[in-house]
């Protein structure tokens, strides 16, 4: 696309879109109008090939069933692996991680291949997560805590191609103790949904690696009273427990 | 009609409404479930022996179970006396509670939590099952909206002798209720598709037009036999029947021709169940105006996309909303159902977001652009409001304190 608008890619919302995942494209999209820039959100349906047109591309939470339909669907299309071979920005969340792993496994025992953009393997582990995720975050994140909800039964193995995006604080987040993974300008993490809204960090930096520069400070009063809130409550239950 | 219990569950019935007496007189509770509790400690089958030896209607679904189940609870009581659970204590407990306090009613009107109706069904076998419409909600808790369609599907298959009253509008109703051995089709309009573009049989993509939809692999609308037009509802004997209801929204004019159907089944004309139904004037609290010393509050709930999407309707444009959120276990611990309304649409308004979770509220708010303000007692938000109408809409625990604490709720 060659006009200056940023095109922001929701992957196929009816079947990766559970947990209120619209909200991290409408998330990206305000960040950038509020500074000035032209943005857009792209819906790709399950009925349509993928663009690998598009500037940055997300993959929301889903179920199993769905999860494999989605993972087929980007195969075959080959648009989005296309487009982050080019370097555009690639955030998956929950189900969108795995689907961005080499392979995964669901609950029936059958393993399917994901896209092999993160060095990430995910088994079904012994009980589902559904809790509040608390990870530091790497240096890239400029060392803010992450923080949100995770609801997932797998468990996520990173091999050498991938880092993780933190360490975990509360909560499961991969199973060993990390939390999500990153390759290059491909993203996953198990802060499910809306995470972008808790966390304007991480949407940020997929900004600044989409534009390809750092953009002006956003302190939104809502959002940092909202993120001391959930902090300072995780901090407590800690405590207590 | 007089009830042969088997000893146990009569002595058990007895200690749970005992202790449903205590919780309700030492105010610590409404003896909604703690009786029924009781009881199902002392007899695990009270509720299969008191439920099978009356005529009863289940009700399920995502939104508007509570309502349409005090509808059909009218209906009924046209014919003789109804045992119910009218205050959405929507467990197996509460269920149990209400026949407890109620063994001599021939009917119950029962309204069941989506996930507890294979455990219910198996045991009281209903005459009549209503299947309301389903949408994502509670998601922490409850799962994904599909796997709670499979798990209905398989309850309904094995309910041969119960009537499957389901709306033949909402996909995924549709594809639990479609197993029935006897359907009634009641068509009551789309709203909410967001959880049903994929099919649920195939995963395949459903396809709309106008009031049909199919998929590639066959499954597709079934024909109604009941259907709500605006305000009136097409009989099977193709009739019309005014509603002409009390309680505002397409929502409860949808619930309404649920419950004319279900009522119907049981033997109640439609024209007499609609009169019966213009009787009730709020459910719990909902819908139902307080008066303050400055303000008069209209009271509604709505605790997930679906229930948010038909308030939005119903509120007055010119009038101040309060919205109150709370993310207790009740509620579902997780808000990211907060990012699937259409919040927008409150632009233009005065806002005040309240309640435990108002910061994730205001978050949603201030990316939706709608300018607001914050103050966690909803009470305290409706004083400082300027004097007049308030429009306020709360998820259920929040709505629950509320109503405790409003003189007159």
């Amino acid at each position: 696309m060659g006009d200056s608008t940023v095109h922001i890619g929701l992957l196929l919302p009816e079947v990766l879109g559970t947990y209120g995942d619209t909200g991290n494209a409408q998330v990206l999209c305000k960040r950038l109008q509020w500074r000035g820039f032209e943005a857009e959100v792209v819906p790709v349906g399950l009925g349509e090939p993928v663009p690998s047109t598009l500037d940055l591309y997300l993959l929301g939470g889903g179920e199993d069933g769905a999860q494999v339909l989605a993972a087929e669907h980007l195969r075959k299309h080959p648009g989005l692996r296309r487009a982050a071979g080019n370097g555009a920005v690639v955030l998956g969340v929950c189900a969108g991680l795995q689907v961005l792993g080499t392979r995964f496994r669901g609950q029936d025992g059958v393993e399917h291949d994901g896209l092999g953009l993160l060095d990430v393997v995910t088994e079904p582990g012994g009980r589902r997560a559904v809790a509040e995720l608390v990870a530091t975050s790497s240096e890239v994140l400029g060392g803010e805590p992450l923080t949100g909800f995770e609801n997932h039964l797998g468990l996520s193995k990173l091999g050498t191609a991938s880092a993780p995006l933190g360490q975990v604080v509360r909560g499961t987040g991969n199973g060993d103790g990390t939390e999500g993974a990153v390759t290059d300008r491909v993203i996953g993490t198990y802060l499910h949904g809306p995470a972008l809204a808790r966390n304007p960090a991480l949407a940020d930096l997929l900004l600044t690696w989409t534009l390809g520069h750092a953009l002006p400070p956003l302190e939104l009063e809502e959002v940092e009273q909202l993120r001391a809130e959930r902090l300072s409550a995780s901090r407590r239950r800690r405590r207590d427990s | 009609m007089t009830v042969r219990s088997p000893f146990r569950t009569r002595a058990s019935v007895a200690a749970g409404r005992l202790t449903a007496w205590l919780s309700r007189s030492s105010g610590l509770g409404r003896g909604g479930m703690i009786g029924g509790r009781v009881t199902m400690k002392l007899d695990p089958h009270a509720l299969r022996r008191l439920g099978r030896e009356r005529t009863v209607v289940l009700v399920t679904g995502t939104n508007g179970k509570t309502t349409t189940s005090l509808m059909i609870t009218r209906a009924l009581e046209a014919l003789a006396e109804v045992a119910a659970n009218g205050t959405g204590a929507n467990m197996p407990d509460g269920c149990l509670a209400a026949l407890t306090a109620n063994p001599e009613a021939p009917y119950a009107v029962l309204e069941v939590d989506e996930t507890y109706v294979p455990q219910v069904a198996e045991q009281v076998r209903p005459a009549v099952l209503v299947l309301l419409n389903l949408s994502r909600d509670q998601l922490d808790r409850v799962g994904e909206v599909r796997s709670t369609e499979r798990e209905l599907r398989a309850a309904i298959g094995a309910m041969p002798g119960t009537l499957v009253v389901a709306s033949c509008d909402d996909v995924l109703v549709a594809s639990a209720a479609t197993v029935a051995a006897k359907p009634v089709w009641v068509s009551t309009g789309r709203r909410w598709i967001d959880d049903s573009t994929a099919c649920p049989r195939c995963d395949g993509q459903i396809v709309q037009a106008r009031e049909h939809w199919s998929c590639e692999c066959g499954f597709a609308r079934p024909e109604p036999t009941w259907t709500l037009e605006g305000d009136l509802v097409r009989t099977p004997g193709d009739r019309l029947v005014d509603l002409d209801l009390r309680l505002p929204g397409d929502a409860n004019r949808a619930n309404a021709a649920m419950a004319l159907a279900a009522a119907y089944c049981v033997g109640v004309p439609p024209h007499t169940a609609a009169a019966r139904l213009r009787t009730i004037t709020d459910i719990g609290g909902r819908y139902k105006t307080i008066r303050r010393t400055r303000h008069s509050v209209r009271l509604m709930l709505a605790k997930n996309p679906a229930g948010w999407a038909e308030t939005l309707r119903v509120l007055d444009e010119d009038t101040p909303v309060v919205v109150t959120v709370n993310a207790q276990e009740a509620d579902g611990r997780d808000l990211s159902w907060l990012w699937d309304v259409h919040f927008e649409r409150l632009r233009g308004r005065q806002v005040v977001v309240a309640g435990e979770r108002c910061a994730d509220l205001a978050v949603r708010l201030c990316y939706a652009e709608v300018p607001h303000w914050s103050e966690p007692d909803p009470i305290r938000a409706i004083d400082r409001l300027p004097p007049g109408g308030v429009e306020l809409v709360a998820n259920y625990t929040a709505f629950r304190d509320l109503v405790g604490r409003l003189p007159g709720g």
